[in-house]
């Protein structure tokens, strides 16, 4: 039997402006070297599944980490933590790629990595993974999962969230994989369709599934919402797409 | 959150969290993925003292039935107490 290993922990990282905010980070032990990932919490806010999802990454062989964007509302239980957040409105987009290109940045400075990272994100996360993806030239690939609001109306539109993420697609900068569930309020499958539509008017590289049967937040076991065919498929896919874009 | 729907009212009294009574500030209630509740969406009402911290806080999260319910409860128990509160002033 192959020995195996992980080292798991919490850290410090320099986010947005050099700003700290803690950061969970897990890797198979040994010299590597491993692709990195960058997963973005979603709104619930930065709990135990997605210590969960970072320690799954680094058990398939890759360096995670799992950055703190709430890091700023204080201490406290996520729920708790998440709570603050939604009453004030939730986080600025600006800040939240600043926080993300931190944990990018901490990734390739460590020397067990490849060079290559992906960045997947759910729910409000994986808004935040389409953005930044947008935004950077420092990934590989990015895994946006039923990533709510990246279509905005107008009125949808805050001080902290002034432009709807799709606004930004022209700019995307590496592949692109969606999983989306066909009974989701938010995103719906016409908005779906429409940011689909977008990523083809600009040549972009990416793929898209849509499944039946399923809603939002599709992956979480502990929640109603959980598909347990939909969402096994959709970890082979995720895992298909890192290994072919982060040369595994 | 993956809707929108936040609205934040303030709130004088006090509310028994975790670590005992505390002073509120503040009322949010929201339309958003409950944390406890086996519901997809929930009516999520938080009442806390946002100068304490994030733990001080009382939350529920109910069914948008139930919040409707609560919303005719809340009606009818205020139109009460403002009748109650009119007698007394007449007897002044």
């Amino acid at each position: 039997m192959a020995y195996e290993g992980m080292i798991a922990e919490t850290i410090s990282i320099n986010g947005n402006k050099g700003e700290p905010i803690s950061a969970y980070v897990a890797r198979p032990l040994g010299a590597g070297p491993f692709p990195g990932i960058v997963l973005i919490h979603h709104a619930p806010g930065w709990d135990e599944w997605y210590r969960e999802a970072t320690r799954k990454f680094a058990h398939h062989g890759y360096a995670a980490i799992s950055h703190n964007l709430y890091h700023r509302a204080g201490e406290g239980k996520s729920d708790d933590v998440a709570a603050k957040v939604r009453a004030e409105g939730g986080v600025p987009d600006a800040q939240v790629i600043g926080d993300t290109e931190g944990a990018v940045q901490w990734l390739r400075a460590q020397p067990y990595l490849t060079g290559k990272v992906g960045v997947i994100g759910t729910c409000s996360g994986g808004r935040h993974t389409f953005l930044f993806a947008c935004h950077t030239k420092s990934i590989d690939a990015a895994a946006d999962l039923w990533g709510g609001r990246v279509v905005m109306k107008k009125e949808e539109l805050t001080p902290k969230l002034p432009t709807a993420p799709i606004e930004f697609t022209k700019n995307l900068s590496c592949p692109l994989l969606g999983l989306f569930g066909n009974e989701d309020a938010a995103p719906t499958p016409e908005q779906v369709n429409q940011h689909e539509a977008e990523l083809k008017k600009h040549g972009k590289q990416y793929e898209f599934h849509r499944y039946d049967g399923a809603g939002h937040g599709f992956f979480y076991y502990d929640r109603p919402m959980y598909r347990i065919e939909q969402a096994l498929d959709g970890w082979k896919k995720v895992f298909a797409f890192f290994e072919k874009h982060l040369n595994k | 959150m993956c809707t929108s729907i936040v609205e934040i009212v303030g709130a004088q009294g006090s509310g028994k969290g975790e670590d005992g009574w505390f002073d509120l500030t503040t009322a949010v209630v929201s339309y958003d993925h409950p944390h406890h509740a086996l519901l997809e969406e929930a009516i999520t009402i938080d009442f806390v003292n946002s100068a304490l911290g994030p733990g001080a806080r009382v939350a529920v999260e109910i069914t948008l039935e139930s919040a409707k319910g609560l919303l005719a409860a809340l009606a009818r128990a205020i139109a009460a107490a403002d009748a109650v509160e009119s007698e007394r002033l007449r007897g002044t």
